[in-house]
């Protein structure tokens, strides 16, 4: 796999992040020492090894299905710059 | 005064504590003008708090002023992870370990600073317009990271203090280390990360800096417990912390990883580990060498992989809307997120967060994220196979003495990423794991980690006493 301005381009753009001319030229090197470097774990051999996605038995935690108080609406919008009533205001759907 | 007898004289009501806190108060500004360790002072909050212990000085920590990692939500107090993209945010809650904290009587004096969502390992990735901690023992070197304003704090601090920190490669570790202080990482799931702002939530751990061992065992003892709140939390007994304090350490197995020292390890930092080791020999414990070569040779890349791909799911929720850093609402949603995430996320946050996207891409994710969650389990095993021999495992905490600024600086991103080789193992495995400070090189503390089986945080306790200088 070649890492190249293409490829930096296209996880940029699934990240939601634009970056500047200056990052895109530092970060095609930088990904691509570290991509190399990181490959090594190719040799490893992990046949009929399960992933771990915890570092410890996570059993799956549920609680009871009852109503709860939940943050007051005017708590939650005091953070937010973009408002409009009851509702957070975001950029325009269609 | 040290933290117990602090606390018992405030219990005994010897100490006005709004006066004693107004006092810690400007200190910590003082401290701030020249170091830069909080990135905001809570004194609203800490004279109330004050006042109420005044009136009622009871509790574990009563009156004790306890600086939070700014990661770790403060209700009503600006709660940024260290980055501007959480600029304004002041939380509705506070975080479990910080309420657990307050009902013991704690005073939050402030946030303390930190490597951008904890994005590094000396605490000089901090967010865009933020200042980077200095090392409080020589100002042209870095804290280390990413909890550096907590090591540094907890270092230069002239009155009683704890600091909570959160670790998720090292964060923890590695300040205690280049601060001289001791830093205890628990169990993952031990503390409760409710309210802690993710970075790699399999990772996230909440645990206490202090200059006093008994600091860590008394803030553990606190702050650790099952909470509903976190579904990653376990539901297991706790242990009393204070009785490891009391026991020796005579018949304890030491297992030390010999490829913790060596190549790419500084010889100075490792004269003083092992004279750390020869000394628990001399005080009754066994020492053997012990290997890990998975761990020590994969941890890097493994630790890398999974903790930026949990980043970069994590952090999609910052985007200018709700909370946080917003931009003019222009454009369609891609482009509105787009935009402030791009003016927000300082560089290092970008490149962990790409990492992290890249990582689990459709035609990267078998190769890249699973093979590393693969490797994960390998690394879990050989610990675990390690731990039935030994007690406790050892290794310098970083392999190198604080670095100057100018050092960092010469480092590419890859170089950077593997001064976290000691490290990385024990957060990937989840394993309880402490940092003490060992010994000095001429002005430089050198930090020696010890690691201990799961829930054996106690035995860290046993062990990393013959290092407090009380």
């Amino acid at each position: 796999m070649e890492i190249n301005k293409e490829l930096i381009l296209k996880v940029a753009k699934n990240s939601r992040i634009k970056l500047t001319d200056k990052e895109i030229e530092e970060f095609v090197p930088q990904f691509k020492e570290i991509l190399n470097s990181f490959s090594e774990l190719d040799k490893i051999n992990t046949e009929n090894v399960n992933p771990s996605f915890h570092p410890v038995d996570i059993r799956n935690a549920l609680r009871e299905d009852k109503p709860k108080d939940s943050i007051p609406t005017e708590e939650l919008l005091k953070n937010a710059k973009h408002k409009k009533g009851n509702y957070f205001l975001g950029p325009k759907a269609l | 005064m040290k933290v117990q007898e602090f606390i018992k004289k405030v219990q005994n009501k010897e100490i006005d504590i709004v006066e004693h806190t107004y006092k810690v108060l400007e200190e910590c500004k003082k401290i701030n003008k020249e170091y830069h360790y909080l990135n905001t002072i809570s004194e609203e909050l800490a004279l109330r708090q004050a006042e109420a212990v005044n009136k009622n000085p009871k509790g574990k920590l009563a009156g004790l002023p306890i600086s939070i990692k700014d990661s770790i939500c403060v209700k009503d107090v600006e709660s940024t992870a260290g980055s501007k993209i959480l600029r304004g945010y002041k939380p509705y809650f506070h975080a479990t370990a910080v309420e657990k904290a307050i009902k013991e009587g704690a005073i939050v004096i402030g946030k303390t600073s930190q490597d951008e969502f904890g994005f590094g390992g000396f605490a000089t990735n901090v967010g865009i317009d933020l200042k980077i901690p200095l090392n409080p023992f020589d100002k042209n070197r870095a804290t280390g990271g990413s909890s550096g304003g907590a090591g540094g704090l907890t270092q230069k601090a002239s009155f009683a203090h704890i600091a909570l920190g959160e670790c998720t490669g090292g964060s923890i570790e590695s300040p205690a280390s280049f601060c001289g202080v001791f830093g205890l990482v628990p169990t993952y799931g031990r503390v409760s990360r409710y309210g802690l702002i993710d970075y790699a939530n399999s990772f996230d751990k909440v645990g206490p800096l202090g200059k006093n061992i008994y600091d860590c065992a008394l803030m553990l003892d606190v702050i650790s417990g099952y909470d509903e709140k976190d579904s990653s939390s376990l539901n297991e007994k706790k242990d009393d912390f204070f009785n490891f304090l009391k026991k020796d350490i005579k018949g304890l197995k030491v297992g030390v990883i010999k490829e913790s020292f060596g190549e790419g390890v500084d010889e100075k930092v490792s004269k003083h580990v092992w004279d750390g080791i020869k000394r628990l020999e001399k005080n009754g414990a066994s020492y053997k060498e012990t290997s890990l070569p998975i761990t020590m040779k994969h941890g890097v890349p493994t630790y890398y992989l999974l903790a930026t791909t949990e980043a970069s799911t994590n952090l999609a929720k910052y985007c200018g809307m709700r909370y946080g850093a917003s931009e003019e609402l222009k454009g369609n949603f891609d482009e509105y997120f787009t935009d402030v995430r791009s003016k927000n996320f300082g560089k290092e946050a970008k490149r962990r967060l790409m990492l992290g996207t890249f990582a689990r891409m459709s035609g990267f994710r078998d190769a890249y994220y699973i093979k590393a969650a693969k490797v994960r389990t390998l690394i879990i095993e050989e610990y675990k196979k390690a731990l039935k021999n030994f007690d406790v495992l050892i290794t310098p905490t970083m392999p190198i003495l604080p670095p100057t600024f100018d050092e960092l600086k010469k480092l590419t991103p890859l170089q950077d990423y593997m001064m976290d080789i000691m490290t990385v193992g024990p957060n990937l495995a989840g394993l309880p794991h402490m940092g003490v400070p060992v010994g000095f090189e001429k002005n430089l503390p050198v930090g020696m980690m010890i690691i201990s089986d799961h829930l054996n945080e106690g035995k860290l306790l046993q062990v990393g006493k013959e290092f407090d200088k009380n």
